[in-house]
């Protein structure tokens, strides 16, 4: 018996002031810095156009990273969902193009493609949440598989063709604009605040945060804790069907090789950041948003002040291992 | 003991495949045996297998480095750079700078403690961004009058040079994992990194040791990239690091530690390797057209059957336990 | 690197039983630790002869791991003397205590599993030859090794393929390979049977015989009389008794660390408070030999609606395991169960819980609160699937649930959001015991539910109980303080060696009735199986 019985163990207190401030508010005051120093420093920083540039480089991210928030949340992780993206990228053309079946009118045509597409996004989230659920595969190299094969799935398909379209119907999503702003933007907000909803109003959104907080205390309070971990991997997937077709419509284009690349670990890094830690039990959604924002800021103070973009992924990458660096020191005290 | 059936699956699994994959192969289609195809295959997948050996000890440890890719491109490129200085000029500057990197992921995991998947993570996209950077976004050509290419392109005999350094260093390893108390190391660390403690081990140098490997190995494939394919490509090392896990996975190597084969492995990538030769030879035969994008499907799908089977062998044996 | 015989030129045959020969191998003397205020150790002392075999006993926070820790370098002393082959004894780390030549065989095996036997004995010393690891010396030493102890196994398998004793004897067999004078041993027969024990044993005496001492940690009576030549007993931190194993009964022994001399203890030391009722009240659960694997393996007992059913024994008898296999978290192997009159086998805790079950488990910081939600979530979480409408949250009947209930237990808190990890042991276990609550169950599972906490909250937690009951609440309560069952519980049910073994009410409850079961007991022949 040399386990510490839980009358030593003293009990958590308030966690130490910086560190804890840090952790929380960490990624709203980088923010503001950066604000402060673009409107000072950075040409035409105020302007529609830099926002409309912004908002749309960061809304696929901000999207797949809600899904991998909650994936995050119950302490598992999502590789695969840029190739999911690219399956959805690639499945939506083929559909609404005709080249799986025909139908008639675009807009229904469309439509069809589109729940398609996300459709088996979904599924395939699925097909991680059974892996991580039934044969309590680690959750990296469950996802690691449609990681590796999900875009080649994808290539297959249109045997890493570039697909171009010019169907209006479609590529509203990724270029009209509402009041001056981004459709994008709207469904990213849309996702956000449903994600929001969902876990501040539902059983689910409870349900999730117990799984990742301290699952064998929420498998002795008799929650369904299988069930959580198919349903979140299932929006992970959903998330990223989503994005995908987000992705296309910007260039009414679907590059197969290209789609979502990279886009896994912008997520990571966007929840990161954002405070949630990544052993799960929290899902600061405000805060991935702003982390996802933050990251997405420094990339273009960088790059409008001349720093290429290359040095920029090293700037990245040192803000990620600080990030995470805080929070588990935060945690540990 | 069901279980030990299906754990000697695992050992010999892969070279099982490999070797049925290669009767197939040889059956099927003319010169599939040829020497040129075999050192065909073996001067491509050098790199691969480098990689893997490396990614086979971190896994070992328990841990996962996904940053070997950027890091072989990154070493490419400095190889590249250095290259007019001739074959040991480019070689240093390239395991040089993968041994640094290495040491990086070492210091984040040991030190700062972050989880190997991040603290790798991190040094994957910083190394991407000092290749381009150090590349000026661009392909940087090697010299072709130092001798560098001959290290990736040249011959000893009937074998690739690439070839040879991967068996040296295999058997290397090989060697080190079963017959040293840095391999015992390795695999107590990821066995049971508290009881290794207890046993005197250091998991922690250990750890710090199979990163330094890895980022050693990453500069070195780097090298052989530039060196075989004429330029330092700060681009390309894009998904090796996934080709590596699968390789260990598939070779028997458990992804949570402990366990695993340095020949496996290699086995492992050259299953791979062999995959995709035996695509190239099937869409010659023009029967059916497989493009080279099955590839990745195929390996995912390996990856899925293996996974699966270890997984249900650790819940057997954890209802055993009990 | 065989084994050392550790022979002081003055020890002799007499030191073995403990007499106060010759330098001992080892003194305490007023040991003290501390943990962030709460104190582990207050007064620890232990002296132990060469080749001697040595018991250490005491319940849950007697000290003994402490005590342990602090021989084995994990954790520093805050004050005392120990003094180790007659000089003064500090270490930092285990590597450097096994260097000294103390080594520690752990209640689970500290071992690496998939590494072969041989490298499990030999790694950290292991024999070279060229500089590179000699495998045929490894795998001779460890079948030498072995071979003492009467094992002939296949060194280079890996060692998770061998059971559980097999393993054990590794660990001694690494031990003695380090050239160890004393090994201590925690709990090394939870998981061995009758055959294996033996063989232990035989283990422990050839140590003996070789001049190596043993600590001996465990919980089982019977098995510590067999073997040691000495018993020493904590409680609380603190030194209580050390004799000779031949000259101390077991009913002394137990009331040693149990506390309370046999013939004393008037007035009530708890906050319970005796319901009336004597009439007969209809049954609501019966376990009817119910049993898995490990460590419960035939238990019995009724439980009657609004009664507190105590359950008792000592640490290992298999109580918090009888209880999961009552809630459904482990499937039992035989036996059966009825709840309510009805045939009950749960397949899940969901089924536990369906029926009108609730469980607050023994350890709550594993098994109980989330600690990065709030207390109002905390109390709520079993209810949210009943408060609400298809899977939204009715927040204000949940908001007033946690409300009544906090109010209702006194949990004390800056607010129902505030984070449950911020709150005291005392508060966090009302918070546990609200949420079962708050799903009124027809019977509620008690796993030590006053363990870790301070007295006031104690006795708190104890009215909140007999509050309950009194309205009706069945409760079956397992404790390890013979305080609260004898004042809390109706009746008792006594478990030993996971075999129920005494089923005692009204005038047959008292302290000596509980304390010879938990030392003696044999079930009843007409239940249970053999012995």
């Amino acid at each position: 018996m040399t386990k510490v019985s839980s009358t030593l163990a003293p009990t958590g207190g308030r966690t130490r002031g910086g560190l804890a401030w840090f952790s929380r508010y960490g990624a709203l005051a980088a923010f503001g810095v950066l604000l402060v120093f673009n409107i000072a420093v950075t040409p035409y920083f105020l302007s529609l156009q830099t926002l409309n540039i912004n908002i749309t480089q960061v809304c696929t991210i901000i999207i797949v990273a809600v899904g991998m928030n909650l994936v995050i949340a119950t302490g598992g992780i999502d590789l695969s969902v840029g190739s999911l993206m690219a399956i959805s990228g690639v499945l939506a053309p083929m559909i609404f193009l005709g080249q799986v079946v025909h139908i008639g009118n675009p807009a229904l045509a469309v439509a069809f493609a589109i729940v398609i597409a996300i459709g088996v996004a979904g599924l395939l989230g699925l097909f991680n949440g059974w892996l991580v659920s039934r044969f309590g595969i680690q959750p990296i190299v469950a996802t690691l598989i449609l990681f590796i094969a999900g875009r080649g799935i994808a290539q297959v398909l249109v045997d890493g063709n570039l697909q171009t379209f010019s169907v209006p119907q479609f590529a509203w999503i990724g270029q009209g604009s509402l009041l001056g702003i981004p459709t994008q933007a709207f469904v990213m907000a849309a996702i956000v605040a449903a994600a929001l909803w969902a876990m501040r109003r539902t059983r689910f959104g409870r349900y999730v945060l117990a799984v990742g907080g301290n699952e064998r205390a929420a498998s002795m309070s008799a929650l369904p804790v299988r069930r959580i971990k198919l349903a979140v991997y299932a929006i992970s997937g959903l998330c990223a069907g989503v994005a995908g077709l987000v992705v296309i419509a910007i260039n009414s284009a679907s590059d197969a090789n290209q789609i979502g690349l990279g886009t896994e670990l912008d997520a990571i890094a966007a929840v990161a950041v954002g405070g949630s830690s990544l052993g799960g039990g929290q899902a600061r959604l405000l805060g991935t948003v702003l982390g996802a924002l933050t990251i997405q800021l420094i990339r273009y103070t960088l790059l409008a002040n001349g720093v290429p973009d290359a040095a920029a992924l090293v700037v990245k990458a040192g803000v990620i291992a600080l990030a995470v660096w805080l929070q588990q020191a935060q945690r540990r005290t | 003991m069901e279980a030990s059936r299906l754990e000697r699956l695992f050992k010999h699994g892969a070279t099982l495949a490999l070797v049925a994959l290669i009767a197939f192969g040889a059956l099927r289609y003319d010169n599939f045996l040829s020497l040129y195809n075999v050192m065909s295959v073996c001067r491509t997948n050098a790199m691969f297998a480098l990689v893997s050996l490396g990614m086979c000890f971190v896994i070992m440890t328990g841990g996962i480095d996904l940053s070997v890719g950027s890091v072989a491109a990154l070493a490419s490129v400095a190889a590249a750079k250095a290259s007019p200085l001739g074959v040991t000029g480019g070689l240093a500057a390239g395991v040089a700078v993968g041994l640094a990197a290495g040491v990086v992921n070492g210091l984040l995991v040991t030190r700062a403690r972050l989880l190997p998947f991040i603290a790798t993570l991190v040094t994957m996209l910083a190394a991407n961004g000092c290749a381009l950077l150090l590349a000026g976004n661009q392909s940087v050509a090697v010299s072709y009058t130092s001798g560098f290419t001959g290290i990736g392109q040249g011959d000893l005999g009937i074998f690739p040079v690439p070839a040879l350094i991967v068996v040296a260093l295999y058997a290397l390893g090989s060697l080190i994992l079963h017959r040293t108390s840095a391999g015992r190391s390795v695999l107590a660390t990821g066995g049971g990194e508290e009881a290794s403690r207890l046993m005197g081990l250091r998991p922690d140098a250990t750890k710090f040791a199979v990163y330094a490997a890895s980022g050693a190995l990453a500069g070195l494939a780097g090298v052989l990239l530039a060196a075989g394919s004429g330029a330092g490509q700060p681009t390309e090392g894009v998904g090796w690091e996934l080709f590596a896990i699968a390789s260990v996975v598939i070779g028997g190597t458990l992804l949570t530690g402990g366990a695993g084969s340095v020949l496996a492995t290699l086995a492992g990538v050259l299953l791979m390797g062999t995959l995709f030769t035996v695509l190239n030879f099937e869409n010659g035969l023009g029967v059916i057209s497989l493009s080279a994008y099955w590839q990745s499907v195929i390996r995912g799908l390996m990856l899925l059957v293996v996974v699966i089977l270890q997984a249900t062998v650790m819940q057997r044996r954890h209802r055993h336990a009990t | 690197m065989g084994v050392l015989t550790a022979r002081p030129p003055s020890a002799h045959e007499g030191a073995a039983h403990g007499e106060t020969s010759a330098a001992p191998l080892l003194e305490i003397r007023g040991l003290q630790k501390r943990y962030a205020g709460v104190v582990a150790l207050a007064d620890a002392q232990l002296r132990i002869g060469y080749g001697e075999v040595h018991a250490l006993m005491g319940q849950n926070g007697a000290g003994k791991s402490t005590l342990i820790k602090t021989l084995t370098g994990y954790v520093r002393r805050d004050g005392g003397d120990v003094r180790f082959l007659g000089e003064p004894f500090e270490v930092n780390s285990p590597q450097e205590a096994q260097r000294c030549g103390i080594s520690t065989i752990y209640q689970e095996i500290n071992l690496v599993p998939l590494l072969s036997v041989a490298e499990n004995i030999c790694l950290g010393r292991a024999p070279r030859r060229r500089g590179l690891l000699d495998w045929a010396a490894m795998r001779t030493e460890a079948k030498s090794l072995l071979g003492r102890f009467g094992i002939d196994i296949d060194v280079s398998r890996p060692l998770g393929q061998f059971s559980n004793a097999v393993q054990q004897m590794t660990a001694i067999a690494r031990a003695i390979g380090f050239s160890s004078k004393l090994v201590i041993m925690d709990e090394p027969t939870s998981s061995l049977n009758n055959e294996e024990v033996e063989r232990l044993f035989t283990v422990v005496r050839q140590l003996k015989a070789d001049g190596v001492s043993v600590i001996f940690v465990s919980h089982k009576l019977d098995e510590i009389y067999a073997i040691s030549d000495r018993i020493t007993i904590m409680r609380d931190g603190h030194w209580v008794h050390s004799a000779d194993a031949r000259d101390l009964g077991k009913l002394d022994l137990v009331s040693h660390m149990l506390g309370r001399d046999m013939t004393g203890a008037h007035g009530k030391t708890t906050a319970f408070t005796h319901s009336a009722g004597g009439s007969p009240r209809d049954t609501l659960l019966r376990v009817e030999s119910i049993g898995a694997d490990a460590l419960a393996r035939d238990v019995s007992f009724d439980l009657r609606r609004g009664e507190i059913l105590g359950m008792a024994g000592l640490l290992g008898s298999g109580r918090s395991e009888t209880a999961r296999l009552v809630f459904g978290a482990d499937a039992p192997a035989r036996g059966s169960m009825q709840f309510g009159g009805a045939p009950y086998r749960p397949h899940a805790v969901a089924d536990a819980v369906a029926a009108g079950m609730g469980f607050c488990t023994e350890d709550r910081k594993v098994e109980g609160i989330f600690p990065e939600m709030s207390v109002a979530d905390n109390i709520t979480i079993c209810m949210l699937a009943k408060m609400g409408r298809g899977g939204l949250l009715d927040e204000q009947r949940l908001s007033q649930l946690a409300r009544t209930l906090i109010a209702q237990l006194g949990i004390k808190c800056s607010s129902p959001a505030q984070k449950i990890r911020e709150l005291s042991g005392g508060n966090q276990q009302k918070v546990l015991l609200a949420r079962w609550i708050a799903t009124q169950p027809r019977l509620l599972i008690l796993d030590e539910p006053t363990r870790g906490i301070d007295i006031g909250a104690k006795a708190e937690i104890q009215r909140l109980i007999r509050g309950l009951v009194d309205e009706g609440q069945s409760v079956l309560m397992i404790s390890s303080e013979l305080d609260e069952l004898l004042e809390g519980a109706d009746r008792i049910v006594v478990l030993r060696d996971g075999q129920s073994v005494a089923h005692l009410e009204g005038a047959g409850i008292s302290r000596a009735a509980i304390v010879e079961a938990m030392a003696h007991g044999r079930p009843a022949s007409a239940e249970g199986t053999m012995q």
